[in-house]
């Protein structure tokens, strides 16, 4: 159950505490934290759940795979290089204290 | 797998494929998924069926265990000859998938949708103000097929000429999913000179250039698929992309006609149209059904399952589970159903999903703008498929706002 922030795109914070080998799509959605569409349901096939990976911890994720950098491509939000999409990040006890922000806006 | 173990599994004495149940599934849906996790059909010894939302989801996102290259209907391709060549991205497993689906992801994707937003969107605006102008059609053939068949082909770049050849097309792949019923026979009639309209125009000279047909040439130009493939996949969109959309449109316009009050929140607020036409993809899913076969001995849900054992994955089941879904056999257009299975799940996700909620999007929208009301002016008729739900008429007036 690692506890993670978002940070909301007008500065708010919320915290939670994710069940082990959700999704941090999942898990921000199924909290009730706005801002993450997930319109295909983590499929990586939508890039509405984009998020910003605090630079602190942007290394310490597996890299993405092809068909997230594809869907990156597509963020409606400006890309950066802490860009990730929300539905490919497998949270787990490694990702405890995690921080992301959610960009202000998917679509 | 010891004879125990087989016995945990209900079996119940339904037919998917009957005629009642196509009509209405629904009951049918809720006593398999009240049955158990998985569970078997007596009039199809061979297969297990998944109806739940849990398990529905689970066996799509494992594909290495419930592979697709052993066919995504009914038929066992380990045992039974396809009966087209196999799709080089519907019927194929890692590593073959992968590089297919690559380059259909990115001519699909939201940013090259993005590109045919404004052309879309005109042609669903002019659409809609001759229905507008007509006041009185029908919502299949008047709207909901005729516009997927204009813009999406176009979009491929197929010449104006014979489109009819997609639908029919269309309804035979989709029924060839099922058993070798009259449904299937009956569509097969003309499976001759349809297949060969169909593979002719996958060829290159017969689309314009630039288009996404084209795009798949040029993908296998760069080398990222061979020139052998490129029919195949221009074929994937031929068979995948019509049919599909149609019936979506069709199934929302059915919804909002039914739920005049959900109409109105969309006509008091058109923003609603993409979360309007994803809530009718959740509450009347196009493609029903697919299905996995078990690459090994494994299980799910605790259930032992013999390799090669086709799996059912009732995907309109698990739209409207309640384990999943509050009030699940609501339509209500502010629901956001993020999660639902009408496009499937996992690497084998429809890859067309982004254009799919486009031409939804800006039907909607138009109408939203256009149309004061919806009302039902007679009784509708279902085309019968063995994997789609498809409304062959849908008679309404349309009160302009």
């Amino acid at each position: 159950m690692p506890d993670i922030t978002l940070i909301l795109a007008d500065g708010t914070e919320r915290h939670l505490a994710a069940p082990d080998g959700a999704s941090l799509m999942a898990a921000a959605s199924g909290a009730g934290v706005p801002g993450i569409v997930a319109e295909c349901g983590g499929s990586a096939m939508c890039a509405t759940c984009h998020v910003y990976v605090d630079e602190a911890w942007a290394g310490r994720l597996p890299a993405p795979l092809a068909n997230e950098l594809e869907m990156l491509e597509c963020t409606a939000a400006e890309r950066r290089p802490t860009s990730r999409l929300s539905c490919q990040i497998k949270l787990g006890a490694e990702l405890q204290g995690l921080v992301v922000r959610i960009p202000e806006r998917q679509q | 797998m010891s004879p125990s173990a087989a016995a945990t599994i209900p079996e119940l004495d339904l037919d998917p494929y009957a005629s009642a149940n196509l009509l209405d599934p629904y009951p049918m849906h809720e006593a398999l998924r009240e049955a158990g996790p998985v569970v078997r059909l007596k009039p199809y010894p061979t297969l297990v069926a998944c109806a739940r939302h849990e398990q529905v989801h689970a066996v799509l996102n494992d594909h290495a265990t419930f592979i697709s290259s052993a066919g995504v209907g009914l038929a066992n391709f380990n045992r039974e000859t396809p009966f087209r060549p196999r799709s080089l991205i519907l019927e194929a497993d890692p590593p073959l998938h992968t590089q297919a689906r690559a380059v259909l992801s990115r001519i699909l994707s939201p940013k090259a949708v993005m590109q045919v937003r404004a052309t879309f969107t005109e042609v669903a605006e002019a659409m809609v103000e001759r229905c507008v102008a007509k006041g009185r059609i029908c919502g299949i053939h008047d709207l909901a097929q005729i516009y997927p068949l204009k813009v999406f082909p176009d979009a491929v770049g197929l010449e104006d000429d014979g489109r009819e050849n997609l639908l029919l097309y269309g309804d035979l792949i989709f029924n060839s999913m099922g058993p070798r019923n009259e449904l299937l026979a009956r569509s097969a009639e003309r499976v001759g000179p349809v297949t060969e309209w169909i593979m002719a125009h996958c060829r290159r000279e017969h689309l314009r250039p630039g288009g996404f047909g084209d795009q798949i040439w040029q993908a296998a130009d760069a080398g990222e698929i061979t020139h052998g493939q490129a029919p195949l996949l221009v074929r994937s969109f031929l068979s995948a992309g019509v049919d599909t959309t149609i019936n979506g449109l069709g199934n929302a316009l059915y919804a909002l006609a039914r739920h005049p009050e959900q109409y109105a929140r969309l006509h008091a607020d058109p923003a609603l149209a993409r979360p309007a036409f994803e809530e009718a993809l959740r509450w009347e899913s196009t493609a029903q059904t697919f299905y996995r076969t078990a690459a090994r001995d494994c299980e799910i849900a605790g259930v032992p399952l013999a390799a090669d054992t086709k799996v059912l994955c009732l995907l309109a089941a698990a739209n409207r589970d309640p384990r999943k879904w509050p009030a699940p056999d609501r339509y209500d257009i502010e629901r956001r159903p993020s999660g639902h299975m009408a496009f499937g799940s996992g690497i084998h996700g429809c890859v067309g999903q982004a254009i799919a909620r486009l031409e939804g999007e800006v039907v909607l929208t138009a109408l939203a703008r256009r149309v004061k009301r919806i009302e039902v002016a007679g009784p509708h008729t279902r085309r019968l498929n063995n994997t789609l739900r498809a409304l062959d008429t849908l008679p309404l007036e349309l009160i302009p706002a």
